[in-house]
């Protein structure tokens, strides 16, 4: 079923990165009859293929080519060559993502207008707003089969929820579920239901999971419209004197570069990978990189507020059991400047093995204070906080050009600080995530810092004006009107949710939109 | 030093061990170590056996956890016995040793206190050789498969059919 298109074809659209932006977008692409070459770096692994086994899977899944960091950051210190816990694969990070599937809040589509004047922050807001993603939002919602919207029922709450519910219930917390996740709650749907497994972040070997991999791929190449060619990593994006782009070159799976035409060229390879590229793909027209004109592609990167907490109890909780984040609190989601910092967070259960546990739950740490919360690794309950960061000019994606990857190519170096309003906020979390353990009995609690981002926001983000940003409100760029944006690095602000359904919607919408504009003959 | 027979054989550059608790101390003789309850051997290939005995000592001090048994921390720790290894190795420890007597113990697996030997790496925390053990260890020691059980963890469970039925939420003491 898989159209092979000509490298020579100067009609379709070329996507970079198949996660999900690129891998909805192919689909969605593909179903309204568009050609699509859609360009993966990483290879193709299905439900089957997945390991149950956190290290293995790692070296299975996760992006591990070079990467440099720098800023004040744990990251930068503990994991100085992996800022990003993200994938390699066909299918991008929605093959270790947890699910978690929550809109945005109206409020937080106006970042700028609702927080103010953040000094040190480049806050601005979204030319998109709440009403005008709803339907996109439903659709999402839809695609991904997010339990508790439409007809779908919660997941059950496993131990390491039971424990988490309980705590925020006696703190006074009202806003607490199973989370509205894009895992199957029951037999009749697409999907296998959730059995519980845990490893959501390993690849669901089930396949109860979305991930744009085994979900959206497929149904795209069934069209005919769709070609995927996996482990072909696009080294640079091709104009002409007219300043179109034209198409990109790439390394195919044996190391040869290829040419690939294109009548439109949309970039979803993540927040480090679409600016490196952008950047990468500079030329004598534009010596600061594609569609950089703003100086603003690799700016503002965010990676959510984030960090955990860890508790340790007098018996058994075995968190391991079961869907990995089916667990939220969402109370202290709103924006309550009260609290000592503008925006919000959720509280999200989640739980490691204990090969993880050994490397995250303080990286470096040693000794008896370490290894005695690890020795009572089954009494253990954990939850993950995610907040909205404050986007800053300084956080950024530059090219390391004295550090090359495979190809030869300059890597992405990951610069970053935290906002003081970032660690107002993640200290208000640690404190509230303590009291929930502490109010079911904890005899140890854990603040634990960041781990390797997860979310990556923001590196060419969507601007009503051209000079604040890389793309306009359809994720096209300001400067290249036949190149678009279509993941993450699109993001204004990053909200207080998991950004994966906004990802999604945006990229459905997208679709639409680059349908009508090439039927309309306008691109 | 081939034919040194355990209980189980023991094979040039195989660690032999049995899952049962060892001894805190060794039997150090000429290329190879051993638990003085014959619960675990090791043939050292080209490290000195003091020095992988000095290794599995500083590993249990680096990740002490009583209920898991020194053959545990010798695998974490064997990968370091090879021709590309054992030169910094025997560097490190020979600094570790200096450090041990500056502090007045003969060596380092002299030092009979733990808070001793702990204080010891404490002042080398940020050199390299520590880090580069401790750092192996990550892995080296919590992703053995046989240690997971100790503390719980039951690894994969796909092949069982996940938890749904099999105590996904059986906590019964909240």
């Amino acid at each position: 079923m898989t159209a092979p298109f000509e490298l020579s074809d100067d009609s379709v659209v070329v996507i970079i990165g198949t996660g999900a932006g690129g891998g909805v977008l192919a689909n969605e692409l593909a179903q309204k009859g568009v050609s699509v070459v859609a360009l993966e770096a990483g290879g193709r692994h299905e439900p089957q293929d997945f390991i149950n086994d956190e290290w293995d899977s790692f070296g299975q899944l996760a992006w591990l080519d070079p990467r440099t960091t720098s800023g004040d950051w744990r990251v930068a210190k503990d994991f100085s060559g992996l800022p990003a816990w993200i994938v390699k694969s066909v299918g991008g990070t929605t093959q270790h993502w947890a699910g978690a599937s929550l809109r945005f809040q109206d409020h937080e589509w106006k970042a700028r207008t609702s927080y103010g004047d953040v000094e040190g922050a480049s806050l601005l807001d979204w030319p998109i707003n709440a009403a005008e993603m709803d339907p996109w939002y439903t659709m999402a919602e839809d695609k991904l089969g997010v339990t508790r919207t439409g007809d779908r029922p919660g997941l059950p709450g496993n131990n390491n929820y039971k424990v988490f519910e309980a705590g925020a219930k006696a703190l006074g917390y009202k806003d607490v579920h199973t989370g509205r996740m894009a895992i199957n709650s029951d037999e009749n749907r697409d999907r296998s239901m959730c059995q519980q497994t845990g490893f959501c972040f390993q690849g669901c070997k089930w396949g109860a999971k979305w991930s744009a991999g085994y979900v959206d791929i497929p149904q795209g190449e069934a069209t005919g419209n769709l070609e995927v060619r996996s482990q072909s990593h696009v080294a640079r994006i091709l104009h002409n004197d007219t300043g179109k782009v034209t198409g990109v070159e790439y390394f195919d799976k044996d190391g040869n570069l290829q040419m690939q035409k294109a009548r439109i060229v949309c970039v979803a390879g993540n927040s480090f990978e679409s600016p490196r590229l952008l950047l990468n793909s500079a030329s004598s027209m534009f010596p600061n990189g594609l569609a950089n004109s703003s100086d603003q592609v690799g700016r503002n990167y965010m990676r959510h507020m984030t960090g955990s907490v860890y508790a340790v109890f007098d018996k058994p909780v075995k968190m391991w059991r079961g869907t990995t984040m089916a667990g939220i609190i969402q109370d202290e989601s709103r924006h309550d400047p009260s609290r000592g910092f503008v925006g919000g967070y959720e509280l999200e259960t989640l739980a490691l093995g204990l090969p993880f546990m050994a490397a995250f739950l303080d990286p470096g740490a040693w000794g008896r204070e370490f290894t005695t919360a690890l020795d009572h690794y089954e009494n253990m309950a954990g939850m993950w906080i995610v907040g909205e960061d404050m986007p800053q000019a300084t956080n950024r994606v530059t090219l390391n050009s004295d550090v090359k990857d495979q190809h030869g190519l300059p890597v992405a170096n990951v610069h970053f600080s935290d906002h003081a309003n970032d660690i107002a906020m993640r200290n208000h979390a640690y404190q509230q995530g303590q009291a929930v353990y502490e109010a079911v009995g904890a005899t140890r609690t854990f603040p634990t810092p960041p781990y390797p981002s997860t979310h990556n926001l923001g590196t060419n983000r969507m601007s009503e004006r051209p000079e604040d940003g890389v793309v306009n409100k359809w994720g096209q760029t300001h400067d290249i009107e036949n190149l678009f944006v279509s993941d993450g690095s699109q993001f204004t602000t990053g909200a207080a949710e998991n950004p994966t359904l906004t990802i999604v919607a945006l990229a459905i919408r997208q679709a639409d939109h680059i349908a009508s504009e090439m039927s309309a003959g306008s691109l | 030093m081939s034919d040194m027979n355990g209980p189980k054989g023991l094979t040039r550059r195989q660690l032999l061990s049995r899952a049962s608790a060892a001894g805190a101390s060794f039997v150090v003789g000429a290329g190879f170590v051993a638990a003085p309850n014959g619960a675990w051997a090791m043939e050292t290939a080209v490290l000195k056996p003091q020095t992988m005995a000095t290794l599995v000592q500083m590993a249990r001090d680096i990740y002490p956890h009583d209920q898991v048994g020194d053959e545990f921390y010798v695998i974490a720790v064997k990968g370091y016995d090879t021709d590309a290894a054992a030169g910094g190795i025997e560097e490190g420890v020979a600094k570790l040793n200096a450090a041990a007597k500056a502090a007045g113990h003969d060596s380092y697996l002299a030092a009979g206190w733990e808070r001793d030997r702990v204080d010891i790496l404490r002042g080398m925390e940020d050199d390299p050789f520590f880090q580069q053990i401790r750092g192996g260890l990550v892995t080296g020691l919590y992703n053995q498969k046989a240690v997971w059980p100790i503390f719980g963890y039951e690894g994969a469970s796909y092949e069982f059919g996940g938890y749904i039925e099999r105590g996904f939420n059986d906590i019964n003491w909240l």
